[in-house]
């Protein structure tokens, strides 16, 4: 009987746990004897803090302490940024978990309250009397970097915290010699990650042993203790870190937070368990956000449909500090994927990343790629536009032909495989896209705006090989491992140091040991999230979880297969050579009932009584993988979009993704991934950006305000897939976590600037609201 | 000031003394115990915390507890017992319904509720009964056909 379900949609293993509310997250936990802190949070987006006076909520009803950023001030260090860019002329000023003298930004912390309850803490707050000296206000990455804006670092000039460069070619004869140059502005908005989960942290404290226990909402234990021991100074051996069920993070749970730091300082100080938990609307101020790009771009080609050169100035919101990741984002993320899904020869590209008064911006779902994505499909749709092709056709003119291992591109990075045109041809038969042009015409004709957009597009994935995210300053590994571990009765644990939080891989973990070592998925339960009971990892995100932790457990079941079978051939007396392996079960070539099942080698290991000269005892590995390359998956995604000419409302009608991930462990859970991404590139495209008015206090400052994809927005997915394996990877994997992010933007706000085309609306930024377009519409009616 | 209240959750009685501004998610989550039910938002957008009132759904950060005293509540941890699922539970899971899972219970109550005024509701119904529950991880879609499955497995079509 096959226990194999590897490439098949099985149902999640943790769901169980998650339909019948049993699984506990962060804020569900209660500990003996805790206490609730609550942050103080400035009103101002940049002011002088002239004094604090905490008298008042220290003698409210069940407090306990406040503390202010003088209490901080040499016990918590500043919070690290991990992405120390080279190159760059880096700057990264002092960012105290606590303001001290100064905010920069609506939601800066400038105090905090621990009482008995939550209500205590939060009543508290308004005890607190703050004296502050307003300073001036600038929001505008761009502006930001113009002598004479508002300076938020006394040692930043202009704001400029790095300026880092890509260049491959020679872009400037390239545009000298081109036949069409097109240009466009595009502002990619300010976006909340918005996991419906807020932050919480919960820090426990053992004064007599110096050990420090955090509960917290991370996507990345192991860092978040690394980082913790860090900023507290207590010794990485003596914290733990637990993550527990966590309810999405999109990139936003990466970061190390001012608010953990806060949370262990008031346990440290008080000696007992203290809480913190995030209300939406502080989440909406202090959790880090995403893109806000303004950025100038052109594109040159030939007169046959050649694109030639890509050239872009990047002017890149960092808001008010620099988060852990922060600098890779817009540059290693971002720059060194120019060149898209095509061959264009030259590139260059500036990227200045700039302070602004604003929420810390750091990665959010495709981080830097759908930014990327959006400005190259942009210039391709407007390139076609200026030589009159069709956009699909200019596409596949330009596409990197089929490799399938390694292609180079001008920016300097060796993309892994692809087959692009196959999966443009899939879509474009999927959508009947010749029919859809024919209606589109038909509509066109009666005055209807309706507007089909496309992107072909590549992301960088599988993050990625150590040595790399040394050269490029990232200040960690970006490898994983994994303990597979059998125990007497042939069931097995596997502890990896990733963190999953939504991605389902307590599932597609579990198929890959199935398929290696023939054990049922049921008897394999996948330990992560907890610093003292896995190996050290580097976390969930840049859609590397599946592909790189999943490359460690390939090699830890095929470190115990080897083993398995020496053990096999001692305890049937046969050569290690003349053993056979099939589905769980080791025999001797020829005779299948000379056998041993892995369970039975489990037992055999774990009891120990008659073990080859020489071998030790259990049947456990553990394996770390570097992957030696990035891993670069690949689709098309197509939208079809109507216009409202009298509202400006836009109805999606329809959309198709087909993506490239390579292999496929679960096709359920991948088309899942597509769906949600997707969802979360259309945000952006059509409802979602953060607004502040011009002293920067947002507009958008609750789920009220701003606007998040809902279900009766949005038609039905249809998703495809094409399989091009991932040369290098054990299992040909290349990871589909950002995927429909990185391509919906593009595609979407492609379709509706087709829709407005015939009336020469070219430009309209995003995210496209009803009144913008409607503006647009009149305006170019009325001849603007 | 707090004030004697007794709210009935999934069957069995829990008494106590609240604040009188005390929201009743509060109370289900810290008074009871139960955390299926979660806390999403600060502005009644999100759905995560919804559950049954009476019989009728309802936003539980929306209620006092005062409010709800006498009242008898169903949150998720009352709509099976958890082994033999509700076909609502059993549909999430076989149409992956759900992701990170944090959006889960209060979705499976709000579908609970459209099931029992519409038995056989089309994809679109489903879409619109759902659009005061946000989820930020599934784009939706398989939560449509969670809802369209559990119809069919609850006898409508
Ligand atoms: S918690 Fe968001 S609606 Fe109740
Ligand atoms: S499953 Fe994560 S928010 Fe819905």
């Amino acid at each position: 009987m096959t226990t194999r379900s590897f490439g098949s949609g099985i149902r999640r293993r943790e769901d169980p746990r998650l339909i019948t509310g049993k699984a506990p997250y962060t804020d569900d936990i209660k500990l003996p004897g805790m206490v609730h802190a609550a942050i103080l949070r400035s009103p101002h987006a940049h002011a002088n803090i002239k004094s604090i006076d905490t008298s008042g909520a220290a003698s409210q009803p069940g407090v306990l302490a406040v503390y202010t950023g003088a209490d901080l001030d040499g016990v918590i260090a500043g919070m690290p940024c991990a992405w120390l860019l080279p190159g760059s002329d880096l700057k990264t000023p002092e960012h105290p978990a606590i303001a001290k003298d100064r905010v920069r930004y609506v939601g800066d912390a400038v105090a905090v309250v621990v009482a008995g309850t939550r209500y205590e803490a939060e009543d508290a707050l308004e005890h607190i009397d703050v004296e502050y000296e307003t300073l001036g206000v600038v929001i505008n990455p761009k502006d930001a970097a113009q002598a004479g804006a508002p300076q938020l670092h006394d040692d930043v000039e202009n704001n400029i915290a790095f300026t880092w460069a890509v260049a491959g070619g020679d872009t400037d004869a390239a545009f000298a010699s081109a036949d069409v140059t097109v240009s466009d502005t595009i502002t990619l908005p300010r976006l909340i990650a918005n996991p419906m989960e807020p932050r919480s942290a919960i820090a426990s404290y053992l004064a007599a042993m110096n050990e420090l226990t955090l509960w917290s909402t991370t996507q990345n234990p192991h860092i978040c203790r690394f980082l913790t021991s860090v900023v507290t100074g207590v010794p990485e051996h003596k914290i733990r870190v637990i993550a527990p069920e966590v309810g999405g993070g999109f990139g936003s749970k990466i970061p190390y937070y001012p608010d953990e730091a806060i949370t262990a300082f008031c346990a440290m100080q008080l000696g007992v368990p203290v809480k913190w938990t995030e209300t939406r609307s502080e989440n909406y101020l202090a959790t880090t956000q995403g893109r806000d790009h303004v950025e100038e771009v052109e594109m040159a080609a030939t007169s046959d449909g050649t694109i030639t050169g890509l050239r872009t100035t990047v002017y890149a919101g960092m808001g008010a500090y620099l988060s852990t990741a922060a600098p890779g984002v817009p540059t290693i993320l971002h720059g060194l994927m120019y060149s898209g899904a095509y061959n264009i020869a030259n590139i260059s590209g500036t990227i200045h990343g700039v302070f602004n008064n604003g929420t810390p911006v750091d990665a959010y779902r495709g981080a830097g790629r759908p930014e990327a994505t959006t400005l190259i499909e942009r210039l391709v749709d407007l390139t076609a536009a200026a030589l009159d092709m069709d956009p699909a056709e200019l596409r596949r003119k330009n596409l990197i032909p089929k490799f399938e291992n390694g292609h180079d591109v001008a920016t300097g990075i060796i993309y892994d495989s692809g087959d692009y045109e196959l999966t443009l041809d899939a879509c474009l038969n999927n959508a009947d896209y010749a029919g859809l042009r024919a209606s589109q015409a038909a509509a066109r004709a009666e005055g209807r705006l309706v507007g089909i957009g496309m992107a072909t597009w590549v992301e960088i994935c599988g993050l990625g090989p150590s040595q790399v995210a040394g050269a490029v300053g990232f200040q960690g590994g970006l490898w994983e491992s994994a303990i597979v571990r059998f125990h007497p009765t042939g069931k097995v644990n596997v502890m990896v140091g990733s963190s999953p939080h939504g991605q389902g891989e307590e599932t597609t973990f579990a198929q890959i040991v199935s398929e290696e070592l023939g054990v049922p998925v049921e008897d394999v339960e996948i330990i992560h999230g907890d610093t003292d009971n896995t190996p050290m990892g580097w976390g969930t995100y840049g859609s590397r979880t599946t592909v790189v932790s999943g490359g460690a457990i390939a090699f830890a079941s095929r470190k115990i297969k080897e083993k398995s079978k020496e053990l096999a051939a001692h305890l049937l007396e046969a050569a290690v050579e003349d053993i056979e392996y099939e589905d769980g079960t080791f025999f001797v070539r020829g005779s299948a009932d000379q056998a041993k099942t892995i369970q039975d080698i489990a037992l055999m290991a774990n009891v120990a009584w008659n073990m080859p000269e020489g071998m030790e005892p259990g049947l456990e590995a553990s394996a770390f993988y570097d992957p030696p390359n990035f891993t670069y998956p690949f689709g098309t995604h197509l939208a079809v979009v109507e216009v409202d000419p009298e509202t400006g409302r836009i109805d999606l009608q329809n959309y198709w993704a087909v993506d490239d991930c390579g292999v496929q462990i679960n096709p359920m859970i991948v088309e899942g991934q597509v769906h949600g991404g997707v969802v979360q590139g259309v945000g952006p495209a059509l409802w979602e950006g953060v607004v502040y008015d011009d002293n920067g206090q947002p507009l958008t400052g609750t789920m009220q305000d701003y606007a998040l994809p809902r279900a009766d927005l949005l038609p039905d997915i249809n998703v495809g897939s094409t399989t091009t394996p991932s040369p290098h990877h054990p299992l040909g994997l290349k990871g589909v976590g950002e995927a429909g992010t990185i391509a919906a933007t593009p595609t979407v706000y492609n379709a509706v600037m087709d829709a407005l085309r015939p009336l020469g609306v070219n430009r309209v930024d995003m995210p496209l609201t009803p009144e913008k377009v409607w503006r647009a519409i009149n305006d170019a009616k009325n001849g603007g | 000031m707090s004030v004697p209240v007794e709210v009935t959750i999934n069957g069995r009685a829990y008494s106590g003394e609240v604040e009188p501004r005390q929201l009743l998610v509060h109370f289900i989550r810290e008074n009871a115990g139960l955390t299926g039910t979660k806390v999403g938002c600060d502005t009644s957008q999100c759905g995560t915390c919804t559950v049954q009132l009476d019989g009728a759904i309802a936003k539980s950060c929306t209620v006092l507890t005062v409010q709800a005293s006498g009242s008898s509540v169903t949150t998720i941890e009352g709509l099976s017992n958890g082994v033999d699922l509700h076909p609502l539970q059993e549909a999430f899971w076989n149409k992956h319904g759900l992701q990170c899972g944090f959006c889960t219970p209060g979705m499976i109550m709000a579908s609970a509720e459209l099931l029992k005024n519409n038995p056989s509701p089309s994809r679109e119904e489903i879409r619109h009964a759902l659009e005061g529950n946000i989820c930020r991880c599934t784009g939706y879609q398989n939560i449509v056909s969670a809802v369209e499955e559990a119809a069919g497995a609850m006898g409508g079509s």
